[in-house]
């Protein structure tokens, strides 16, 4: 009780309520706000903004991956677009657009009148635009940006890389404070400021994910930010982390970054468990199945993802111990999520189920994130992993957990939430035919992945065998059907931002939520005085 | 407020503590493998002479040379392959030599294949724990003293030992 009480008799808090009337507008409005709002709606923009860079650039590849040879471009630009298209979706896309929903939701969902250090908020994002100004600047200097892969191993680049690499680095520094900033601020907001009652085991399925989602972002960011240091030191200072000659190891290299490198993808996928966990009940009519064992299943996940990153390394040379611990290991993991399949499929069961378009991306995110699940544990199996490795295969596995997974959650996130936030419905004729074209588009863009994969295309190549040459050609129809989809997403979500049919609080009748008892459109201040849980 | 600044403060402690702990990694990820006797990695630590002999046993030792960016040197090793007892000290002689018109520096650096062999490889002396210098076209001996550990594993019946040689002054 006391805590959010405290908060409310702020004389600060206070001072920030009578300023609502007079509030700035325009670039100052956003380039100053401190409103959890505010800083949501510029994050998830951004993000947008960010999904259609990098997946121009992915429709890049594609095109000279349409036939065999090489058509469009020079391969030394072909690897920059795939570097940077990987950079920008994990860190300017999916990872921004998970943390704009938080911003938005987190303080509705607890009964927070705002974060808890909105001026910090502040400067997480604005420092973004500038990290991904430098990313992107570089691929127009001479010698062009980094195009040794997202992953970016020594000694690609340490050794082969170009003098921007600094800009490299730095942006990824940039991008690791934001996110670290960002993390502090969930996990302030969601310790300090729940509504009073709202104990740990009745705090909303998303706050949860979150919560310890921003508990992994502190603990492998700042190792990220250790790595690209190194790098840097490597190439610029003379030092010999990775570099052989001088007594360092480039296999420590692919240590230290997988273990950042495998949390990591957790962050891209617990916020999603969460929005899909809130999603789910609403349109099945139920409450959600198995809540405890969501929580537990969440934080088992996020434990267990430190103890299986030699599962991206065991073609480097490993004893066979360790390739029986991370072959293990990492099969653990579909244990937990497995629980919240079932657990979402169970809340389904003899629910009364209607398809509004948020249920349909739901629905469509767990029968293809578990397509995704299933390759991954086939990944996992070491000597099986020998012949995929660096396959398509690879590239199929993770596109399918990270489009059809974190992408489609994002998606489904949005449209369950933007009517709440703009206080017009969506036209959902057209919002339909969205979900209908990307859920096809993106299957006929991965699916393919899958055998070409398995017989033996490597990833990361401009050109291949002409014996791939018409699965590739489907694949790349797949990619620009889905790519152009989702332009119909923006305009989608442009109309319903500029107008439509207005909205009752509870939009979608059967929500529960504390978002739900603020008037849609969400009021720029909301839960002043903290609402009491029963 | 002092309650969020409280956390805001741990958080950010904690946040310095996993950026100092990436760099603490590359020490302990080798304190890990000793510990565990996973480690790959060839000892560059001079070894004592061996004082036993296995004579029932005998293990292939291969030797690869190999340069690594094109780094103006020739190294080739006088035996490809040597059969050993364990315990026994035998010497494999290498010879190097400078292509280059001027004074290079040049650095070996051992591997073991397979790599839970490494820990039974025991080298009395090697060219590897010292850098050569090498006046331009130079050729030089270089000796290699090793023996193989009688605690050898039986399943380990032939092990390679590659070097990579490197270009210091361009490496560096």
């Amino acid at each position: 009780m006391t805590g959010a009480a405290d908060n409310i008799q702020d004389p600060d808090a206070q001072v920030t309520d009578q300023h609502e009337h007079h509030a700035p507008t325009g670039f100052k409005r956003w380039f100053f706000s401190t409103n959890h709002k505010d800083i949501g709606t510029l994050y998830l923009g951004f993000s947008l903004l960010m999904f259609l860079i990098g997946g121009a650039m992915a429709m890049l590849v594609r095109a000279e991956l349409f036939e065999p040879g090489l058509q469009l471009m020079e391969p030394h630009f072909y690897n920059q677009m795939v570097t940077v298209h990987g950079l920008i979706m994990v860190f300017g896309a999916v990872m921004p657009a998970f943390v704009g929903l938080a911003n938005w939701m987190i303080p509705l969902m607890i009964g927070a009148p705002d974060m808890a250090l909105p001026r910090m908020n502040n400067w997480s994002f604005w420092i973004l635009p500038f990290a991904f100004a430098m990313l992107l600047g570089s691929l127009f200097m001479e010698g062009g940006g980094p195009a040794f892969g997202w992953t970016f191993y020594a000694p690609l680049s340490t050794t082969y890389s170009n003098d921007n690499t600094a800009m490299f680095v730095f942006a990824v520094h940039i991008m690791g404070i934001s996110s670290i900033m960002g993390a502090i601020n969930v996990i302030v907001t969601i310790v300090n400021l729940r509504a009073p009652g709202m104990t740990w085991m009745k705090t909303p399925m998303f706050v949860w994910t979150w919560l310890i989602t921003a508990f992994l972002l502190i603990a492998v960011m700042p190792v990220l930010a250790g790595a690209v240091t190194m790098v840097l030191t490597d190439k610029y200072f003379g030092t010999d982390f990775f570099n052989a000659a001088g007594g360092g190891d480039p296999v420590m290299f692919q240590h230290i970054f997988w273990f950042f490198g495998h949390p990591e993808v957790y962050i891209m996928i617990l916020p999603a468990f969460g929005i899909i966990s809130t999603i789910v009940p609403t349109f099945s009519r139920k409450k959600l199945f198995g809540y405890h064992s969501m929580v537990y299943a969440t934080g088992s996940i996020a434990i267990l993802s430190f103890v299986v990153w030699m599962h991206h390394m065991f073609t480097t040379g490993m004893p066979l111990a360790a390739e029986l611990f991370f072959m293990y290991s990492t099969m653990l993991i579909s244990v937990p999520t497995g629980v919240k399949i079932f657990n979402w499929v169970a809340t389904m069961w003899r629910g009364a189920i209607s398809f509004e378009v948020p249920m349909l991306f739901a629905i469509a995110f767990i029968v293809l994130f578990t397509i995704g699940g299933f390759s991954g544990l086939m990944l996992a199996i070491t000597p099986a992993d020998f012949q995929y490795h660096d396959t398509y295969f690879v590239v199929a596995h993770f596109h399918y957990v990270l489009v059809t997974g974190a992408v489609f959650s994002i998606m489904a996130g949005v449209y369950y939430w933007l009517p709440k936030w703009s206080g017009h419905m969506f036209d959902i004729r057209l919002a339909k035919t969205h979900f209908w074209l990307s859920l096809i588009s993106v299957n006929i863009l991965f699916f393919p992945m899958h055998f070409v994969g398995l017989a033996g295309m490597p990833r990361r190549i401009p050109d291949y065998a002409l014996q791939f040459a018409d699965f590739n050609a489907i694949i790349s129809i797949g990619g620009f059907a889905f790519g152009l989809s989702q332009l119909l997403f923006v305009w989608v979500v442009f109309k319903c931002v500029r107008g439509g049919e207005k909205v009752p609080a509870n939009v979608w009748q059967a929500a529960e939520g504390l978002e739900w008892d603020v008037p849609s459109p969400a009021p720029h201040h909301t839960f002043a005085t903290p609402p009491v849980i029963k | 407020m002092s309650k969020h600044t409280k956390l805001f403060k741990k958080l950010v402690i904690a946040s310095i503590g996993m950026f100092a702990f990436a760099f603490a990694l590359v020490p302990l990820y080798d304190v890990f493998c000793d510990i565990t006797g996973l480690n790959g990695k060839p000892s560059l630590e001079r070894a004592e002479i061996s004082t036993v002999v296995d004579l029932d046993r005998q293990v292939d030792v291969g030797f690869l040379t190999h340069v690594q960016n094109e780094a103006p040197f020739k190294v080739t090793v006088d035996q490809a392959l040597v059969t050993v007892k364990p315990g026994e000290m035998n010497q494999v002689t290498f010879s190097a030599h400078n292509l280059s018109n001027e004074s290079r520096t040049m650095q070996a650096v051992p591997s073991i294949s397979p790599g839970l062999a490494a820990q039974y490889m025991h080298k009395v002396e090697c060219f590897c724990f010292t850098q050569q210098i090498l006046q331009p076209g130079e050729k030089v001996s270089l000796t290699l003293l090793f023996y193989i550990d009688t605690e050898i594993t039986p399943n380990i019946k032939e092990l390679t030992l590659s070097y990579t040689v490197f270009d210091i002054v361009t490496a560096n």
